[in-house]
């Protein structure tokens, strides 16, 4: 299905706004286990989907927010090219909206960039009920606040995004991942390299005593950057999908699962807890423990969330204890109309 | 204005060396990079701490007074004119770096430092900060911030707000907002991302942690020659198109060409319409096939010639005429004014036809360079301002040229900024929706409306009285074209 659904949806939040209702901005629910939930009124962005303009030789697509990220990748594909961030698609049903909203990224993000980096423009309606264009199709643009990267990491509380321009890459022309069995100390070691070193690095991941390190580019140069490493094993591409979207057998079952994201470089790992995963050469961890920033020492600017089936979990996605943070809310949502209940 | 209460302040807060108010010694701050916007500010302020820039702040708020900050004065918008009665906030003795982080591949420096400086002080490690705007060797981290500065290298490494991680921010009411660090994300709104930009009208830039690249092992630089300008365009896009990213791809056409050439000798051909500089980096195969791929596309595209640098001489060479096009012009005519329009890529061929045709209409030349890979252009227009009318002609070639860039689905600055250059332009990009949008964020930040006033985003009374408005979902400027 494919369709512009924008003047139902435009209508549905002056409707809302008249009534002085809440609502709850959703596309597929992939992100559903995520608290907490919105207060009001479905905003469902299901039938706002499909593609507005690609052009392969300009790098871009836009597309609107309800657009599946698999069908994304599939007319890029098809092109030999990808999106240049790889947000998660979490049971194979993000959408292009909810990955703007929730700002999540895949193994690549160290070395291409998060959805924020790849965000050219979007297109939103805010708690006014208007309907606005923020930085376009464009590499670059520097015209006005970046309002489009605002909404990255949002969680929809400052707007309904309706569409979105992303920056599209070719894809490598080879790809091999090097595999090396190595502690958790050594990992550590080599993580480090795997940002000072240039070689042609896409994506890592250590989990289960193995280092995995995703190289892409021409033929040689991978090979090159293998065989430094020291590949010792050989891995499926599918691996890196499984790892993005969770369905790595490390993330079966329902424990508690943190999401930890440190310093670059960092050396604060969770000692005390055995189950990890690490990517993005160290800096983001998915760890199974009951609480996590009592496990984990944190250093500045590192932070521990709780992402999945974690009890009691209080906790805001955004929180304001600035009030930088409450203005900037009520200077697009005035009457909290937006996914109310996000915001402390 | 003078005021000297306010004054008083400075002074118990300040140490006299940083506290400038005579009418000679503020005169080299009255304008920017853009030097036909001056205003002599009563006062200028050098702070050398953090502590320092809160005093300003707060007792420039405290009397109502706007403040104005300014970096090494390098922008290309005005957009650090200063105002009358306001504050000249200068950060240029702000300029230590404080931290290099090996393991975290980080520079944490104060805004004060050139963008040069970073990678000098990173380069025996092997790493550098990749950014380079064509200032970079006066043109401060700070101001990068502001502005979010690109560069010949954006098209693969990107502009300023991908390689920042972390800032801290002294807002006009007093708070240090600790935006980022050495994590990749922060939970909450991302009012990292916010502040580049903004062009100092949300806070005052006090630190900066960037992120550092490790140097590429090898880097080439090829030169396309053409015979025709469209040619050169055609192979733009095919270079891009054939799944090459290169890390910079310049164009230049035979004005720009010609004065480059007879001013740095770079041994570019002067009898050619177009050259085209595509440097490509990366492992030493990676490089090679690269070179091999993209060396095929011109000349199929209609190169008549297609030149290559390996070493690092020949490579700087190559550069040199690109990086002198603008002080160049000089040769060409007593002024010039650059615009920095960005455009679809598909669009630069149709942009610079209207180029053409403008430059008959209003009598003026243009020389055009341009960052063709990420389809940032660069028109330069050239008028003498001694000659009667001729300035306001080419501010009105100029804005004509940013019209044109908006109807086809361009923005009217890819990185120099809005300023108070191009406030009128924004009438035309923004609705009024969107620019109440824009007053209201800033708002958020500074209520009191005390952070660069006037600069950046057009009061809605300046848009109706041009007329200009834009208007959404109706009749646009150029309704023949397509619009993607």
């Amino acid at each position: 299905m494919t369709g512009d659904d924008s003047e139902r949806l435009i209508t549905q939040v002056r409707s809302a706004l008249e009534r002085d209702r809440a609502v709850s901005i959703e596309g597929e629910a992939s992100k559903a286990f995520l608290g907490p939930r919105a207060d009001g009124e479905l905003l469902s962005t299901r039938g706002h989907t499909g593609i507005i303009e690609y052009r392969p030789d300009e790098l871009v697509v836009t597309a609107r927010a309800g657009t599946l990220l698999s069908e994304l990748d599939a007319a890029l594909g098809a092109e030999n090219q990808m999106l240049a961030c790889d947000p998660p698609h979490f049971g194979g049903k993000g959408t292009l909206g909810g990955a703007i909203a929730a700002g999540f990224s895949g193994p690549a993000r160290p070395w291409q960039g998060s959805v924020r980096d790849g965000l050219l423009g979007v297109e939103l309606v805010n708690g006014y009920g208007e309907r606005m264009q923020f930085g376009g199709q464009v590499m670059k643009n520097v015209a006005g606040y970046d309002v489009s990267r605002l909404m990255v990491g949002a969680r929809g509380t400052l707007g309904l995004i309706l569409s979105a321009s992303l920056k599209v890459l070719p894809r490598p022309e080879y790809t091999r991942t090097a595999v090396v069995a190595v502690d958790r100390v050594e990992a550590c070691g080599r993580s480090l390299n795997l940002l000072r070193k240039s070689f042609p690095i896409s994506g890592s991941c250590y989990v289960d005593n193995h280092l995995y390190v995703r190289l892409s580019g021409n033929e040689a140069a991978v090979e090159d950057a293998s065989e430094t490493l020291g590949a010792d094993l050989e891995v499926e591409e599918s691996f890196w999908d499984q790892v993005r979207d969770h369905e790595h057998p490390f993330f079966q079952g329902n424990r508690p699962l943190w999401r930890v994201s440190l310093a670059r470089g960092s050396s604060s790992h969770p000692e005390n807890c055995q189950e990890q995963l690490v990517e993005w050469a160290g800096a983001q961890v998915w760890a199974y423990t009951d609480d996590a920033q009592s496990v984990i020492e944190l250093g500045e600017g590192e932070h521990a969330t709780p992402f999945r089936n974690v009890a009691a979990d209080s906790s805001k996605p955004i929180g304001t204890e600035d009030k930088y943070v409450r203005r900037l809310k009520a200077a697009f949502d005035p009457q909290d109309i937006f996914n109310r209940g996000m915001v402390v | 204005m003078s005021n000297p209460r306010v004054l008083e302040l400075f002074r118990a807060h300040l140490p006299p060396q940083s506290i400038i108010t005579d009418r000679a010694a503020v005169r080299p701050f009255e304008t920017d990079g853009i030097t036909a916007f001056r205003e002599r500010p009563w006062v200028v302020v050098l702070p050398e701490t953090v502590e320092q820039v809160r005093s300003v702040l707060q007792i420039s708020r405290d009397h109502g007074v706007p403040v104005v900050t300014r970096g090494a004065g390098t922008g290309l918008s005005g957009g650090a004119r200063p105002i009358q009665d306001g504050v000249l906030l200068t950060m240029s003795k702000m300029s230590k770096v404080i931290e290099v982080d090996l393991d975290a591949c980080t520079a944490t420096v104060e805004p004060g430092v050139t963008n040069l400086a970073i990678s000098d002080a990173v380069r025996e490690h092997g790493l550098y900060y990749a950014p380079d705007p064509s200032s970079q060797i006066a043109c401060s981290i700070g101001g990068n911030v502001a502005e979010n500065s690109g560069g010949v290298h954006c098209l693969k490494y990107g502009l300023t707000v991908h390689n920042v991680l972390g800032i801290r921010v002294q807002t006009i009411e007093g708070e240090e907002l600790v935006l980022g660090g050495k994590t990749y994300d922060s939970p909450g709104y991302d009012l990292l991302a916010l502040m580049m930009g903004s062009e100092g009208m949300l806070g005052v830039v006090t630190q900066v942690t960037v992120k550092l690249l490790p140097e590429p092992p090898d880097k080439r630089v090829l030169l396309g020659v053409y015979d025709d300008l469209p040619k050169a365009g055609d192979s733009v896009s095919a270079i891009i198109g054939a799944g090459v990213i290169p890390a910079g791809l310049e164009m230049m056409d035979a004005l720009a060409i010609r004065a480059a050439e007879e001013y740095v000798h770079a041994g570019y051909p002067i009898d050619a319409a177009a050259i085209l500089l595509c440097e490509l980096d990366g492992s030493a195969s990676q490089v090679e096939a690269d070179a091999g791929r993209v060396s095929d596309i011109m000349k199929t595209k209609g190169a008549i010639n297609v030149r290559t640098a390996t070493t690092e001489e020949e490579c700087e060479l190559f550069w040199k005429g690109r990086k002198a096009a603008f002080p160049a012009m000089g040769r060409l005519a007593p002024d010039y004014y650059c615009m920095d329009g960005s455009v679809p890529r598909h669009a630069i061929g149709r942009v610079l036809s209207e180029i053409t045709r403008l430059s008959t209409v209003y009598q003026l030349p243009v020389a055009n360079v341009f960052h063709a890979g990420d389809g940032n252009l660069h028109p330069l227009v050239l008028y003498d301002a001694n000659k009667e009318g001729e300035l306001q002609r080419a501010e009105t070639f100029g804005g004509k040229i940013l019209e044109y860039c908006v109807a086809v689905g361009g923005t009217i600055t890819g990185e120099h900024g809005v300023g108070v250059e191009k406030l009128d332009q924004m009438c035309l990009q923004f609705s009024e929706a969107e620019l109440n949008q824009f007053h209201r964020l800033k708002a958020a930040f500074d209520p009191g409306a005390l952070m660069n006033p006037g600069k950046a985003v057009p009061a809605l009374a300046r848009c109706s009285e041009l007329g200009g408005m834009h208007v959404h979902e109706g009749k646009v400027p150029h309704p023949e074209l397509e619009r993607f």
